[in-house]
């Protein structure tokens, strides 16, 4: 089939089989590699994009159902060099070690800061609760999301 | 992996969804895909074909009573509905986590059809009726009727579950899951219940378990015991009449039996002097 979307706020053209999985077309068809793979049954949260501003799994979702669609990955999240807040503060609270689960928690993390850019801890634990770290124990990304816009006001005052 | 090489037919509308089934029978049906492409990776579903509902008009929506839930409403919408009753709205938060309830959807849960499907138990209690369509027409299954065993369902080839129909309820309904953890586990153990008392008198009952058989099923020996007299939560050991669990990766039939009595025991218990 003949795929037309965006992604990252880029036109999308590319013809592919409709059930290809959303990574495989992600990453290989569009070299866009900080998607990560975990466990590739949506239990671990690495391939999370967000799909018209919701979070998906995107070993879970075959091309055919992105057609139209908008598709957001750890690319988009950055605003040329500039960082998102999300991010910069996953830097300044460690909230990153080896980094193959950070692409999955960022997205997520920006899914929830959408809805809610003043989460109460509560609300951060449970945005996060579909991804998996093996590293850092989770208090470190949940401070990081917890404090991500804050950090992100004080910054600019 | 190597993406199946499947014909994939996309419905946009419910007459095209309809057409499309009458026409390829064979096709898989595909909602929000997070069970179908979990059995494609595994290398455990032979698919000649796909029938996308997703994004298909005329099967969306909650009605604004909460008594009517499109098929492919997903467990985000749900969670965050209102009207819906509370078991409901709190066994929507149980279903795998964020990313899985955006994208999953009530009707694939029911079609799925798997014993340990979350919501299963809690159609059973609600005495939920299942709207089939095709292009033969239109009929209604209670859920009770819906589940025929390992994986089969009342569905016809031909048919495709339009909503789901909650009826008005004098009573509360209430929902337990038990799972390894909070997120993202497959049930264990599955509760949902219906009680309507009057005067310490217990007038209505529906108690269903999931992944204790090979269907969600009612506890027809606990209900028939209960209906018409006090709460007895000595009772609970009653489940044992009707539910026949397995060992399996998840669990022992053991704990699963064993769990399933202590939930009901803790339920009637909480029940006493309501």
């Amino acid at each position: 089939m003949r795929l037309e979307c965006r992604v990252n706020n880029q036109a999308v053209s590319v013809e592919t089989a409709p059930m290809t999985r959303l990574i495989d077309l992600l990453r290989e068809d569009l070299r866009l590699t900080g998607t990560k793979e975990g466990c590739g049954e949506g239990e671990c949260g690495a391939c999370t994009v967000l799909i018209d501003t919701k979070p998906a799994c995107s070993c879970l979702v075959p091309a055919v159902q992105v057609q139209d669609a908008h598709v957001v990955t750890v690319e988009g999240l950055a605003k040329g060099e500039q960082l998102a807040a999300v991010q910069q503060a996953f830097l300044e609270f460690g909230g990153a070690q080896c980094g193959i689960c950070t692409p999955g928690f960022l997205v997520m993390a920006q899914a929830l800061l959408n809805e809610h850019p003043h989460p109460t801890r509560e609300q951060v634990r449970e945005a996060l609760a579909g991804n998996l770290c093996r590293c850092t124990g989770y208090q470190k990304i949940v401070d990081a999301v917890e404090n991500a816009l804050a950090g992100a006001e004080h910054a600019r005052q | 992996m190597l993406a199946s090489n499947a014909p994939v037919y996309t419905a946009k509308t419910l007459a095209q969804a309809l057409q499309l089934r009458a026409d390829h029978p064979e096709a898989v049906l595909l909602a929000g895909g997070t069970d179908v492409m979990v059995f494609l990776e595994a290398d455990r579903l032979e698919a000649p074909a796909f029938l996308n509902l997703w994004g298909c008009e005329g099967l969306h929506g909650i009605s604004e009573d909460g008594r009517k839930i499109g098929a492919l409403c997903t467990w985000a919408e749900l969670k965050e509905h209102p009207a819906l009753p509370m078991a409901l709205r709190a066994c929507a938060r149980t279903v795998g986590a964020a990313q899985i309830q955006a994208r999953g959807t009530v009707g694939g849960n029911i079609a799925n059809a798997s014993p340990a499907g979350d919501s299963l138990p809690l159609w059973l209690a609600a005495d939920a009726r299942f709207t089939l369509q095709s292009l033969r027409g239109r009929r209604e299954v209670a859920a009770s009727d819906f589940f025929l065993g390992y994986r089969k369902t009342a569905l016809a080839a031909d048919e495709i579950l339009v909503d789901i129909q909650l009826p008005v309820q004098k009573g509360e309904l209430y929902y337990k899951k038990v799972g390894t953890r909070l997120a993202q586990a497959i049930s264990k153990v599955v509760l949902g219940a219906y009680v309507h008392q009057e005067g310490g008198v217990v007038r209505e009952l529906r108690v269903a378990l999931g992944a204790v058989a090979p269907v969600p099923l009612r506890c027809r020996a606990l209900e028939e015991a209960l209906v018409g007299g006090p709460v007895r939560p000595e009772l609970a050991a009653l489940v044992h009449q009707d539910i026949r669990p397995i060992d399996d990766v998840r669990s022992s039939a053991h704990y699963r039996a064993k769990v399933a009595e202590n939930i009901l025991r803790t339920w009637l218990g909480s029940l006493r002097g309501c």
